[in-house]
């Protein structure tokens, strides 16, 4: 049983790192409860394999503590952890069958043979590897060499916690979703913290309960993916989580109203307030003059006529993509994506945009800020 | 898979690499192929004496003996070179300046040219001006490679893998470099022994560059010339004489066209059935055993 807790963690490949760029890893704080199916989503780069490899014990953090069950764990080598890794490449050792990979970790810990056998069968089945056990592991397909590796990790039962790292990056796409729904499977047939990088938030959001967005080196939103979609806490995720992301508008406070560039916004009493407070504790600050709207292309509702509340707009383009059709328009010269739904009547070149007021969501220096809790 | 056009006109493209073979294999080959069915006398002179030559030379007591002086040599440098070169790239450093520097020091010998390594090893081991010869002597111990047929073997060997083991090495550090990362992680993730990675990972992912090492150092050895040469003269007697020295001497010493020519065909063609037998052999033992029952 583990609780990973990440206390004051940061890491730097530099030896004297100077300044914030030089880490891959920023200062940050976190916790993977015991059981969880976590994910780990960020783009290339970012920092997620290397917290992985902090975490599983492959590097040692140059700042900070990594607890396993509120013990410290930083200069534990990764054959210390209770832990297993898959990597993106399928690690497999070629000279062996199918079930002496299986058998490996085990019987580097002296495993009697008797125990061996029974273990690995068992894991074969889960994993549908039984009638390849005779095989070697050298001529197996991609996927099936990716379960073998899985496997390796399956077969102990000291390992509280798997971390996965990009495991399907060069598998087939049909037999991602298989492999991925075989993963949810094994997580709720053992109790084993799993912990998944991925850069595809569709594979993020069906393998995980909760979500762990990176970005720079910093988790910067953990929550459950509907969270993530609905209260993005950090532009980035809003832009990197939805397909298309959230639309951001920088607005200013101006003559009683909430201004993009030339055109009023009509917004909530209350965000309103909000902006305006905003621009206020900015007035004297020129390093917070940050202010920005977010909306995500799914809330805006566009019709040719204009009605209360709406913006004018220039509509560039309509893209059918089959269940829904994707609209981009210009509002003050710069490029919003709204999603229409499906028989949505087709829409003039001038055409008015709604924005749903309760899902505008405002960001101050990119974090979000909860309007009417000012 | 099974949509093939059949267009005969496709031989068109094997055509130059035909042409080319040709040039540089076959048409040599079968010169030494109508020497040896023929005893030539003359431009003339010429008579068909069909596998006679080929009897002599398999019944030659000296070409024997040869042979398996040959066969020797090149199982004993083959089984101390590819060892230690393998045993070097473990070690060699891996990155930095010192990698460089070891791979360049390493490489030297391989620069030296045959002769130049039989003319070296010779002097080195002179009892009076060679370092090597004068140090032993000075220890007491008795070695003379002109008069000890063991001192002969134990120099030559030590000069072969001197000159050659850092092939074998260079070849097994590009192949260890080649290995990713992830597979020395997952190692340590499934609590590997230092011997356990090197038995189930290194090891087989050298499988291919050992395969070009043992080749290239068997052709090479089993066809080793200049350096003994240079240093023994095959001698003390014909202790250290091997076939390319037997093939020369009948070939070039003696003018016996049709029995050398003969015998170069025996000897390409051991080379070729060994190093055909290996090859097949490492290869199917990568595949997977047959199903029970057929499939």
């Amino acid at each position: 049983m583990a609780e990973i807790t990440l206390k004051g963690l940061a890491h730097s490949y530099e030896k004297t790192p100077k300044g914030a760029a030089d880490y891959a890893i920023r200062q940050m704080d976190h916790v993977w409860h015991q059981g969880g199916a976590y994910a780990l989503l960020g783009p290339s780069g970012c920092g997620k394999s290397t917290l992985l490899n902090i975490i599983s014990g492959l590097l040692e953090p140059s700042e900070g503590d990594v607890l396993f069950d509120g013990q410290r764990v930083n200069e534990l080598p990764p054959e210390e952890r209770n832990i297993a890794q898959v990597f993106q490449f399928p690690v497999i050792y070629d000279t062996m069958t199918v079930f002496d990979n299986l058998a490996f970790p085990l019987r580097n810990m002296n495993t009697p043979e008797y125990r061996v056998k029974p273990k690995v069968l068992e894991v074969a089945d889960i994993l549908e590897l039984t009638p390849l056990l005779d095989r070697k592991a050298k001529n197996l397909t991609a996927d099936e060499k990716q379960k073998v590796s899985m496997g390796r990790g399956l077969v102990r039962d000291d390992v509280t916690a798997i971390l996965f790292d990009e495991p399907l990056t060069v598998i087939d796409p049909q037999l991602k979703w298989k492999l991925r729904r075989k993963l949810k499977e094994i997580h709720e047939r053992f109790n084993i913290t799993m912990i998944y990088v991925t850069h595809d938030q569709l594979e993020a959001s069906t393998f995980a309960d909760k979500i762990a967005v990176m970005y720079e080196g910093q988790v910067v939103q953990f929550g459950t993916p509907r969270e993530l979609f609905e209260r993005p806490a950090h532009t980035f995720v809003g832009y990197f989580i939805g397909s298309p992301g959230m639309n951001f508008m920088a607005v200013e406070y101006r003559d009683d109203q909430v201004m993009f560039g030339t055109q009023p916004l009509p917004v909530s009493e209350q965000m309103k307030h909000a902006v305006a407070s905003a621009a206020n504790a900015s007035a004297n600050d020129i390093s917070h003059n940050n202010i920005k709207l977010g909306i995500r292309p799914e809330f805006i509702a566009i019709s040719s006529s204009e009605v209360a509340n709406s913006v004018p707009i220039q509509v560039t383009s309509v893209q059918d993509l089959g269940t829904y059709s994707l609209l981009t328009f210009k509002l003050n010269e710069q490029t919003f994506k709204a999603r229409l739904p499906e028989g949505h009547p087709p829409v003039s070149e001038a055409a008015f945009a709604h924005f749903d007021a309760a899902h505008v969501a405002l960001y101050i220096d990119e974090y979000l800020v909860e309007a009417g809790h000012e | 898979m099974n949509n093939k056009v059949p267009n005969n006109r496709a031989w068109l493209l094997v055509l130059p690499m035909l042409v080319l073979v040709a040039f540089s294999a076959i048409i040599p080959l079968m010169t030494v192929v109508n020497y040896s069915v023929q005893d030539v006398l003359g431009p003339n002179a010429r008579f068909f004496t069909g596998t006679e030559w080929f009897q002599s030379m398999l019944n030659d007591d000296a070409l024997q003996a040869a042979f398996l002086r040959q066969i020797s040599f090149s199982l004993i440098i083959l089984a101390i070179q590819i060892p230690l070169g393998i045993g070097i790239a473990l070690i060699m450093p891996k990155r930095g300046w010192q990698a460089s520097a070891v791979l360049i020091l390493i490489t030297l010998p391989l620069l030296i040219p045959w002769n130049v390594v039989g003319s070296i090893w010779q002097i080195f081991t002179r009892g009076d001006i060679g370092l090597m010869g004068w140090g032993l002597r000075e220890l007491g111990i008795e070695y003379n490679i002109t008069r000890n047929a063991g001192d002969a073997w134990v120099t030559i060997i030590l000069m072969d893998v001197w000159h050659w083991t850092p092939l074998v090495a260079m070849l097994c550090y590009s192949g260890l470099r080649s290995i990713p990362e992830a597979y020395y992680q997952a190692a340590r993730i499934d609590r590997a022994s230092k011997w356990a990675v090197f038995r189930y990972i290194q090891l087989p992912k050298l499988t291919n560059v050992l395969v070009i090492a043992v080749l290239l150092r068997f052709m090479h050895s089993f066809m080793i010339y200049a350096e003994p040469f240079v240093l023994t003269g095959g001698g003390p007697g014909s202790a250290t004489t091997f076939l390319s020295q037997s093939l020369t001497t009948m070939a070039v010493g003696q003018q016996d066209l049709g029995p050398s020519a003969a015998f170069s065909l025996i000897y390409f063609l051991v080379i070729l059935l060994v190093s055909w037998v290996f090859y097949t052999t490492i290869m199917n033992m990568q595949k997977d055993k047959p199903p029970h029952g057929g499939a």
